[in-house]
């Protein structure tokens, strides 16, 4: 079954194409692409088709050239790239990198790319942090008061049969 | 109109950098602390090389300014379990048993010229900077602890558990080595580590500036009055030295 599969795969591919255009279906209808929050400035860097394909070229450039050669220019920065695309909403509530609202995970989750960054930088804006939706990053408890609420115990202690 | 801008920024430089100099002339004694900001656009040169000195003489032994500092300027929150918490600037106390005299004084990473902790890193992320100071490239650290191991300042910290809420100027994050950064990002836009400010605020126990600069002010106090390296036997020729111990 499978080797017919392989063997004719350009044909399948053929067909499949052809009944698609035949029908008119929309293929694209299933899944909503992401809404992208918009950034606080008025223009990004660099044009938007060139964000959207180079942003981790760029990033990862100027992260060498922070770390090790002490270069601090704001426009590769990710710092710079939070300070203008994370924004509070209508409450003054800020989306923590994860949700959909976030403007790098609005893209990531949609794509299924899963990206380290926020283990180590902030999510938000300096001046932002504190006011953010309590989810954690990373699906863990906070301990930091020392204490663990009924739910997120169980939860963490749950054996999946 | 755009020829007329370029003439005024420059005008503008050369106006500052005439003030800057008439300011170190005038009043040596209040612009101490100033060190010469490098441009933003510009990478770091093994020309200044950064270090510090520490007057344990003045240090006083119930001031933890310079640690509370370090902690509060790079977002150090514990997890109070002394054990394991991240630790970049600690207060060693040394008794001479003879006399009871007890001292205290600040330990942080000391910035090896030689760092042993570079040198065993199988990655590379732990590396000296070209002006001398001493860092972990977290994006390459793989955890594995080695820099810790042979570090005989015992200055470095893992971090054991997620964080959040980290400072943006200083990304943390679990499974990575950390250690004093000599506030690597103050440094750059030309200002003194945190630890430095904040001991200058009572005890003035704590220098910072550039040790290839001989008319800088920290060179100048080691010239006349000299300055120990801690375990001088390891030939690691630290950016951090001592008085009175």
């Amino acid at each position: 079954m499978v080797s017919w599969f392989q063997k004719n795969l350009q044909n399948v591919m053929l067909a499949v194409t052809a009944l698609l255009l035949a029908t008119s279906v929309n293929v694209n209808a299933e899944v909503a692409a992401p809404v992208v929050p918009k950034g606080k400035g008025e223009q990004c860097v660099e044009p938007t088709a060139e964000m959207r394909k180079n942003h981790m070229d760029m990033l990862k450039h100027q992260r060498d050239e922070t770390v090790h050669n002490g270069v601090r220019t704001k426009k590769h920065a990710l710092k710079e790239c939070i300070a203008c695309h994370v924004q509070p909403d209508d409450k003054g509530q800020v989306a923590r990198f994860g949700e959909d609202e976030h403007f790098c995970s609005s893209c990531h989750n949609y794509a299924g790319v899963n990206v380290d960054c926020f283990q180590c930088h902030a999510d938000r804006p300096q001046e932002l942090i504190g006011k953010g939706h309590k989810i954690k990053p990373h699906h863990t408890a906070d301990f930091k008061d020392k204490t663990i609420n009924k739910d997120a115990l169980q939860a963490l202690t749950k054996v999946s049969k | 109109m755009k020829t007329e801008n370029i003439t005024d920024t420059s005008k503008r430089k050369f106006l500052g950098g005439a003030a800057l100099t008439a300011g170190i002339v005038i009043a040596p004694g209040v612009l101490l602390q100033t060190v010469q900001a490098k441009p933003d656009d510009q990478p770091v040169t093994n020309k200044v090389r950064w270090g510090m000195l520490i007057d344990t003489n003045k240090c006083a032994d119930d001031c933890t300014d310079c640690v509370t500092a370090c902690n509060t300027e790079n977002g150090l929150t514990g997890f109070e379990r002394p054990e394991t918490d991240s630790q970049w600037i600690r207060k060693v106390t040394l008794k001479d048993k003879q006399t009871g005299h007890v001292k205290t004084l600040p330990v942080m990473c000391q910035h090896c010229e030689t760092a042993p902790c570079a040198d065993v890193c199988p990655t590379g992320a732990s590396f000296k900077r070209e002006d001398g100071i001493v860092l972990v490239d977290k994006h390459i650290c793989i955890g594995c602890r080695y820099c810790m191991m042979a570090c005989p300042y015992k200055a470095r910290s893992f971090v054991h558990e997620d964080l959040t809420d980290q400072k943006d100027h200083a990304p943390r994050g679990k499974g990575t080595v950390e250690s004093c950064t000599m506030c690597v990002h103050k440094v750059d836009k030309g200002e003194s580590p945190a630890c430095v400010t904040a001991c200058n605020k009572e005890h003035k126990a704590m220098y910072f500036g550039d040790l290839n600069d001989a008319n800088s002010d920290i060179s100048k106090r080691l010239k006349q009055y000299g300055g120990k390296q801690i375990r001088a036997d390891l030939g690691l020729n630290p950016g951090v030295r001592y008085q009175g111990v």
